[in-house]
């Protein structure tokens, strides 16, 4: 039953990412991203992942999503994607990406990974919440202060010049 | 449990297809899409990695929720400075943007 | 007797017992499932039914008149009047529009609203879904309403429902945090993010004793999170001729209404589980069917106070609103989970963090007022007027 799962939401996220990649629209391709964005955190919920599937929901659908649209709003050309959507390096570009996809795929065929037959911690949330004040405390409060200078970073890029 | 190698299969086609994308098109916006693209991916690769080979060791997803806190930052400051671009030149168009070109 | 007492669980379990003798096991879980989905769905739908008429009648008496009363006893069947009106008005699509986004933006919204009821506890074993993150997902899914208006706005092919898409998603974002600060203290208090834990945690005393300032700033979030009045600039439809659903009409539009009517009833019943104990009352322990008509009555007060809100209070405009949330709400709503923070630790037992918890909210609310009212009357001073003093 789950590898069936699994397939169909896998599915799912390559067929966002390839319209992602190929929308002429970029308004379509905004949309592909958030199908990708639903795909991944069924995948994380497939993983036991819960909090992660629901925060991966919230932040990149609930926030990045509307932002990439926005931005998308706000910088619509006159002439809208007239020619190509491709610029001058696509072809080189898609044989190094399908060399570096086999080059992985061969790779991790080869290697014996230590798989463990382990059950998920039962209250991984509550887990999660004390390491991040006990043993991650300083990479959390770098995120914080991260986090803050990037809103008042891109508040102060993307004001108007009063003139 | 699906097997791992599932896993790694999907991270490792999101990430060539984003980076297909981020280097591929000409629009800077649709460039970020495939930047966030690799971020998922190595977001899945992280988690996969957690639940299969340490599941006591919440390592995997803290760093997974780090890696989402940084994308959100990068894409917050990266759609600032295309607007800001877009504001000046008018274009948002990778090729146009050639100013520091020798 | 016993089986009446516990009712929905008991009818519940004879079935599943029922159907297993027959069917495999995860045939019959998918059966359970889709039952219990069917009927979260009709009692969305019913409610709302019921919902549009009691707030016309609500309204109605406020102005002083008699509200819908010709079609059915008391004009009970006057939504299904509606509905039907909407359903045989031409499906318009306008021209330009990107079909696939347009016909998908009601379909998402409602369906995003739909999904909220899967993690709310009805009585002590009854809920559908007992996520331990259940409050969280409450929050995700709706930023993905906000995803659904954007398309609205989009797909339309028109300025004016751009415009409007764009400052319902700026409200709806701005409100976001607050209320998420709000259901964060909450979370603080029970030690846990499930929605039946929370309600089970509020033993003796119901969390809006402890922090009555976070039901106030959830209940107004979340009245700005779904766009009812005072924070209903989305809807107006007298201005910016009602914003990102200017161009659809008949059953797409009803979707949108619905949608709204939806997330009201869903986000009552949150406050309430939150807060006001959800589904606890006298004599729950012993006749847990009694937990679903409590729950009743406290939704139905608090639909009341909505109705009452939308009759009485006019529309902020919207740098009002997002002033509201920035600078008001987001900062109390910061010193609040301080408080409580402070209040969870405190080794007196439960009736010393409550007080304690209850007057940090108390001055908080007390201080906000004061600055309030002190910054208004700067402003009535600015502009040359003199405020009524009261003392």
């Amino acid at each position: 039953m789950l590898p069936l799962i699994f397939i169909a939401i896998a599915a799912m996220t390559l067929v966002g990412a390839i319209g992602v990649v190929t929308a002429r629209n970029l308004f379509h391709a905004a949309l592909f991203l958030v199908l990708s964005f639903f795909g991944v955190a069924g995948i994380f919920i497939t993983l036991e992942a819960e909090f992660l599937g629901v925060a991966q929901v919230l932040i990149y659908v609930g926030a990045i999503s509307i932002l990439i649209i926005f931005a998308i709003m706000l910088s619509r050309g006159i002439a809208r994607t007239a020619g190509s959507v491709l610029n001058a390096q696509w072809a080189v570009v898609a044989i190094g990406a399908m060399l570096l996809f086999a080059l992985l795929v061969v790779l991790l065929l080869q290697i014996n990974w230590p798989v463990v037959q382990a059950a998920a911690p039962p209250d991984a949330i509550a887990e999660l919440g004390r390491a991040f004040v006990d043993e991650y405390v300083i990479p959390f409060e770098v995120a914080s202060v991260l986090l803050v200078v990037a809103l008042i970073g891109a508040i102060i890029i993307a004001r108007e010049r009063e003139s | 449990m699906v097997p791992l190698s599932w896993y790694l299969f999907l991270s490792a086609a999101l990430f060539c297809i984003g980076l297909y994308g981020a280097l591929a098109r000409r629009n800077a916006i649709a460039v970020l899409m495939g930047i966030e693209l690799m971020l998922n991916a190595v977001n899945v690769n992280l988690v996969a990695f957690w639940r299969h080979v340490a599941p006591q060791n919440l390592a995997g997803q803290a760093f997974a929720i780090f890696v989402i806190t940084v994308a959100a930052a990068e894409a917050a400051v990266g759609l600032a400075l295309i607007i800001a671009v877009y504001r000046t030149r008018r274009t948002v168009n990778v090729e146009e943007l050639d100013l520091l070109k020798g | 007797m016993d089986f009446v007492s516990d009712l929905f669980v008991n009818l519940g379990r004879v079935w599943t017992d029922f159907l297993s003798m027959y069917l495999a096991p995860w045939l019959v879980r998918l059966i359970n499932w889709l039952i219990v989905s069917t009927i979260l769905l009709v009692i969305g739908l019913v409610t709302v039914l019921f919902l549009v008429w009691l707030e016309r009648k609500i309204v109605a008496r406020i102005q002083d008149r008699p509200g819908p009363n010709r079609v059915g006893p008391f004009g009970l069947l006057q939504t299904v009047a509606d509905a039907v009106k909407l359903l045989t008005k031409e499906d318009i699509t306008p021209a330009g529009a990107d079909r696939i986004v347009y016909n998908l933006a009601p379909a998402l919204a409602t369906f995003s609203a739909l999904m909220l009821m899967a993690v709310l506890p009805w009585g002590p074993r009854l809920i559908a879904a007992d996520l331990n993150i259940g409050v969280l997902y409450l929050v995700a899914l709706g930023s993905v309403a906000t995803m659904a208006i954007l398309m609205a706005g989009w797909s339309s092919n028109n300025k004016y429902a751009l415009l409007g898409g764009f400052r319902v998603v700026a409200q709806l974002l701005s409100y976001e945090i607050p209320m998420i600060l709000a259901m964060a203290s909450v979370v603080l208090l029970a030690g846990s993010m499930s929605t039946q834990a929370i309600v089970e945690a509020q033993s003796p005393l119901p969390y809006v004793v402890f922090t009555p300032l976070a039901f106030l700033i959830y209940l107004l979030a979340s009245l700005a999170e779904v766009g009812r009045v005072p924070f209903d600039l989305l809807e107006a439809e007298s201005e910016l001729i009602t914003g990102y659903n200017i161009e659809y009409s008949g059953m797409k539009f009803a979707f949108f209404f619905l949608a709204e009517f939806i997330n009201t009833f869903i986000v009552s019943i949150i406050a309430v589980t939150l807060f006001l104990g959800g589904w606890r009352g006298p004599l729950v322990d012993r006749f847990p069917v009694l937990g679903v008509f409590y729950l009743g009555i406290k939704v139905f007060v608090l639909l009341f106070a909505m109705s009452w809100f939308r009759g009485t209070l006019p529309r902020f405009r919207i740098d009002q609103m997002q002033m509201f949330a920035w600078k008001v709400l987001v900062p109390v709503a910061l010193v609040n989970l301080l408080i409580v923070a402070v209040a969870v630790k405190l080794p007196g037992g439960l009736w010393a963090q409550a007080a304690f918890a209850l007057a940090g909210n108390v001055i908080t609310l007390l201080v906000t007022l004061g600055l309030l009212g002190r910054a208004a009357r700067r402003f009535a001073e600015r502009r040359g007027e003199r405020l009524p003093v009261t003392t």
